[in-house]
């Protein structure tokens, strides 16, 4: 069948891309505003870029968050990778049921049930909150959405290739090494990334699990959009969503290219 | 199958033991601690609540267990109000996003087979846009003198401004803001699956558009019309952010009314029994979506 769209589907796309770009592109565009009136457009000026550079509360919460978000993703990384693994490569474990309850039940999870129940863990034994009680928390969340991401790749993966090596005296461990984990890298990178970004834009969970000196960049922005709207708050919110949109970009045209070239190494 | 050696064997067995055990300190423990926290006395101490657990006494561990927090929670009315206003704002925002992913979802599923993966990456993309910028993004829209009202104004339509944020009105636009790809994503899923020939076939036999939507489309839909709504609706209940940030103070929700108890009423013990009373409301849910998701992951293969 020839599939055409119909004006209402076109309609329906352009109204939905609209309604969900729109909002974001006005928040950009008024970043760059020159009225302190965050509302009320009085001219070009990139002058709140230069304020937001000078704000050191704002720079060192940026650096706060940078470091957790790094550390954490690395951790549920790992962690979420070998959860994936127990799911699709070790049958009806004992226990299994508990296991996949607790990795699909954070992700669904209201954060304020999560940040709470975390912190009072850290209370009970004696965890001094800040930079580590949100890596731990925010590890824990992230982990379930790495795990999902590998389970999905590791699903669709053709076992033939890891039986081949193991016929040819490959160990299980090498063979791990050198075949399974090249060709499910791609979605471990992007479970990487997703738990980064889930990190770094983390509200709630940070909120109730932060101390001294681990004031994140959510936190910061939070307390200050409570004040009213801030041109400043524009500023970082356009850079931020510029390297997300950069990331996101590049690691698309990363993977299409890397697609593309074993494609042809098939061949 | 051949003994393995015991090294091997262990280090397999670490395989699925490490991330089981960090679940289980880190999300199952922590359960039971709010749990046991619900039931305790709060204290003006720091931290403040009562430890009721001592491993010497098991009796008096008991005797300090009392449902006290939710005898609060039962006799104070503003909580009855909060749990049921949160269960309507996630219910009618989890309609509301059907009815604005669906066609959404549609558009994309018949969109040509080369242009799909971009409308899709295009539907992902504010997601990984932080999510508090997003509906701070809302704020200047929709105050009084904010950009809605402008254009309002400018174009004739309305001459007072008109008010939308810090009411209800502006939570449910925040909720379907924030939570469209949730929606779209897996509706779009199970309408790319959709054999095109049945809509024909209905079509063809003399059933309306309409009918054969109602007919084909939606059954066929179904999967991901449940894990969609429930994606949606679980987090919507407990939602924080936006009812704080777009609700104003007339609009009341469960995830808030436990953010006030826990940062500015510093009570530990009510705030842990407000978490359980949530939790109770969303446990069917959360034990359905995970059948769902389970099973779809299975079947992938």
């Amino acid at each position: 069948m020839t599939r055409r769209l119909s004006l209402f589907n076109v309609t329906s796309l352009v109204i939905g891309f609209a309604f969900l770009y729109l909002p974001i592109l006005l928040l950009v565009v008024y970043s760059f505003n020159a009225s302190r009136l965050v509302t009320v457009w009085g001219g070009f000026s990139t002058q709140w870029y230069g304020a937001l550079f000078r704000n050191e509360a704002l720079m060192e919460a940026a650096w706060v968050t940078l470091r957790i978000a790094l550390l954490s993703a690395s951790l549920a990384t790992v962690l979420g990778t070998l959860a994936a693994l127990a799911l699709t490569r070790y049958g009806r474990f004992t226990g299994r049921t508990l296991f996949t309850g607790m990795v699909y039940a954070p992700m669904v999870m209201p954060e304020v049930i999560t940040g709470l129940s975390l912190l009072l863990f850290f209370v009970a034994i004696g965890l001094d909150r800040g930079f580590w009680t949100i890596t731990l928390a925010h590890t824990t969340l992230t982990m379930c959405f790495v795990t999902v991401v590998v389970q999905s790749r590791l699903m669709t993966f053709d076992r033939s290739l890891e039986e081949a090596a193991m016929d040819l005296g490959a160990p299980p461990l090498r063979t791990f090494f050198s075949v399974t984990l090249p060709l499910i890298a791609p979605s471990i990178v992007a479970g990487f990334l997703l738990a980064f970004t889930l990190s770094l834009d983390d509200l709630v969970i940070a909120s109730f699990n932060t101390g001294p000196g681990a004031t994140t960049l959510p936190i910061r922005i939070y307390s200050q959009v409570r004040l009213g709207l801030s041109p400043e708050i524009n500023a970082a919110s356009t850079i931020l969503i510029g390297i997300v949109t950069l990331g996101v970009v590049s690691a698309t045209v990363l993977s299409k290219r890397s697609l593309l070239r074993s494609q042809r190494n098939a061949h | 199958m051949t003994r393995r050696p015991f090294a091997r064997r262990l280090t397999d067995g670490l395989v699925p033991v490490i991330p089981y055990l960090w679940l289980g300190i880190f999300f199952l423990v922590p359960f039971l601690i709010v749990l046991k926290i619900s039931l305790s006395d709060p204290a003006v101490a720091q931290p403040p609540y009562k430890p009721v657990f001592e491993l010497s006494d098991i009796v008096s561990f008991f005797q300090g267990l009392d449902l006290e927090n939710f005898e609060v929670l039962a006799g104070d009315d503003l909580y009855l109000s909060a749990t049921l206003s949160s269960v309507r704002i996630a219910a009618l925002s989890t309609v509301l996003l059907l009815l604005v992913g669906f066609p959404i979802a549609y558009g994309i599923a018949r969109a040509p087979a080369r242009h799909r993966p971009l409308l899709v990456a295009l539907v992902i993309l504010p997601f990984w846009t932080s999510f508090l910028i997003r509906i701070y993004a809302w704020i200047a829209i929709l105050k009084p003198e904010g950009l809605l009202n402008q254009a309002l104004t400018e174009l004739g339509v309305i001459t007072d401004p008109v008010h939308i944020l810090n009411t209800e009105t502006a939570v449910y636009i925040g909720i379907v803001y924030a939570y469209l790809p949730f929606m779209v994503l897996p509706l779009y899923a199970s309408l790319e699956k959709m054999d095109d020939t049945l809509l024909e076939a209905a079509l063809d036999l003399g059933s309306t558009p309409w009918r054969a939507f109602w007919t084909i489309t939606v059954p066929l839909s179904m999967p991901g019309i449940i894990a969609g709504s429930l994606l949606c609706f679980i987090p919507a209940v407990g939602e924080f952010v936006i009812p704080d940030l777009l609700g104003g103070s007339e609009t009341l929700m469960i995830g808030r009314q436990l953010w006030s108890e826990f940062f500015s009423n510093r009570d530990w013990p009510l705030a842990s029994a407000v978490a359980i009373l949530l939790l109770i409301i969303l446990v069917a849910p959360i034990v359905v979506y995970r059948d769902v998701e389970a099973r779809r992951v299975e079947t992938q293969r």
